[in-house]
């Protein structure tokens, strides 16, 4: 694991490519839906990309196709040149909710270590990786603790340890602040920042809140209402973002910009 | 030390309550003149408690035997089953409503019937009583706790590459656990009820359930009241059994302030 994944320059292969991508539900049947359809799209290694777009325009389809949680009906989804289902056969990403997921009946430290144990780590090397993810998340002091005697936000840091814990190349997040309040929500976006810069891990992120796509991403994908299709990127370069950040004339731009092009979409331009 | 103190603590307005009511019962019964034969008083019970005592405990253990069998056969069946219709689906769709309608057929009155099937002589025809009673709540909710599961969490396991039995294993029994301590929390002290309403058809003789309808028939029904008195015991001492195992087998409820109370349901 290196940390100059991001600064690897033109030469790196794409870390996903989505290629001519249809999702269909219920295929054949009375409620067939036509989830996601014509999807083209390469994220490069170390690049923070959201995808925003009405509800149920797909957005969170799109990841699991990405996540091989579903399975394409057409196209192909390569991860880090393999295809999605073997990227998730080999843990290639991690994988956090806007529901946190922690099971009530591990300690924290044990649910940031259950992918660990998956793999089949040894105790003392497992008990050690979660030790230093509680740091990274800033929760040193609660390992032995119960997830519900944690709060909302603590919880959603404790998954994002555990989606960190094995060191993925790919950070898959779907409304991961969804249901925090807008102060847990800011600290949590900054965290974010810190720790993606820290570990160079590529991150796809899937949020329906216009402030949070342009404060957090290096390109914003708007998507159209269903069918859900890339209606146009909009790219961010606002350089390392801090709380001031939010009051930048250059932030408030690219928000503008986002949201004129989710008014267009929504009005089928 | 701490916790115990607290339950025993917590015990003091119910042991109040309870003495109180006893209190109240032997005054009436006294008060009004109400005769021995329509209500004893609690004082007699208590007397023919004493007296009758060797036989009320050797009729309260084989009861029990009977019921803790019992249950645990329909115990052991019902998480079997569970187990089973989680694993494969098509089964599910078979046995679920079979077992439905199974559920709805009165258990006990198929008593004398499984006298016929298993012999009227023996235990095993009260013993197939409380399993049938006891295995169906203990499937049903087994089953739910197994498959109400948060699809993210699944998702989760599956973004790990983990098969179903990892996900059995990791997920779906730990889910189980406060759905199958419900369960285990009913069918306790039902066991009790259910091989005393068997014995009333049949089986040996020097049994709970005997002792009450033959001394019942003789119209000493102080005697038969010292023998309900000592079925409830058992009946409790299930119940406390099925808690300490609701209590050891989820450390994270105790610790979360969850199944505090004894009627706390399961997850939200």
């Amino acid at each position: 694991m290196t940390h100059d994944r991001r600064t690897g320059g033109a030469s790196t292969a794409p870390a996903i490519v989505v290629e001519g991508v249809e999702k269909i539900f219920n295929a054949g049947s009375a409620d067939e839906v036509l989830a996601v359809e014509g999807i083209n799209l390469a994220i490069q290694p170390g690049e923070f990309v959201s995808l925003i777009g009405p509800s149920g325009c797909g957005k969170s389809t799109l990841l699991r196709l990405v996540g091989d949680l579903l399975a394409p009906t057409r196209g192909t989804v390569s991860v880090f040149g393999k295809s999605a289902h073997q990227a998730r056969l080999d843990q290639d990403y991690g994988m956090v909710f806007q529901h946190a997921g922690l099971f009530d009946w591990r300690r924290v430290a044990a649910n940031i270590e259950l992918p660990l144990e998956l793999r089949g780590w040894s105790k003392a090397d497992r008990t050690e990786r979660s030790a230093q993810m509680l740091d990274l998340v800033k929760l040193p002091d609660f390992g032995r603790h119960y997830p519900r005697q944690l709060s909302g936000g603590m919880q959603q840091r404790v998954a994002i340890a555990r989606a960190l814990s094995f060191e993925p190349r790919l950070l898959l997040m779907d409304e991961p602040f969804g249901a925090l309040d807008e102060m847990t929500r800011e600290h949590m976006q900054l965290e974010l920042l810190r720790i993606w810069r820290e570990t160079g891990t590529t991150v796809v992120f899937v949020t329906h809140s216009i402030s949070e796509s342009a404060f957090l991403s290096n390109r914003v994908v708007v998507l159209s209402p269903r069918p859900g299709r890339i209606h146009s990127v909009v790219e961010v370069d606002l350089g390392d973002r801090d709380d001031d950040t939010r009051e930048d004339p250059e932030y408030f731009a690219k928000e503008t910009e986002i949201r004129e092009t989710l008014r267009a979409v929504e009005d089928g331009a | 030390m701490a916790r115990l103190r607290a339950t025993l603590s917590g015990l003091g307005p119910a042991l109040v309550v309870g003495l109180g009511g006893l209190a109240l019962w032997e005054g009436v019964v006294r008060g009004f003149g109400i005769r021995e034969f329509l209500l004893p008083r609690p004082s007699s019970i208590v007397g023919q408690l004493i007296d009758h005592w060797p036989i009320l405990r050797h009729a309260g253990w084989e009861t029990g035997s009977i019921a803790v069998s019992g249950l645990l056969a329909g115990i052991v069946a019902g998480v079997l089953l569970a187990l089973v219709t989680t694993r494969f689906r098509t089964l599910d769709e078979g046995l679920t409503p079979l077992a439905v309608a199974v559920n709805a057929t009165p258990i006990v009155a198929l008593a004398p019937i499984f006298n016929a099937w298993f012999g009227i002589t023996g235990t095993l025809s009260n013993q197939a009583v409380v399993t049938a009673v006891v295995f169906f709540p203990v499937f049903i909710n087994t089953a739910r706790g197994l498959t109400d599961v948060h699809p993210d969490e699944v998702e989760l396991m599956r973004s790990y590459a983990a098969g179903e039995w990892t996900i059995l294993r990791e997920v779906r029994i730990p889910n189980a656990l406060p759905f199958f301590a419900n369960a285990l929390r009913v069918v306790a002290p039902l066991s009790v009820i259910a091989a005393i309403v068997a014995e009333y058809f049949g089986g040996p003789q020097d049994r709970i359930g005997n002792v009450i309808t033959s001394n019942a028939g003789f119209a000493r029904y102080d005697v038969a009241w010292a023998a309900i008195a000592v079925a409830s015991a058992v009946g409790l001492a299930l119940f406390a059994a099925a808690l300490f195992v609701e209590r050891a087998s989820m450390p994270w409820r105790l610790a979360t302030g969850d199944g505090e109370s004894l009627t706390t349901p399961g997850r939200e």
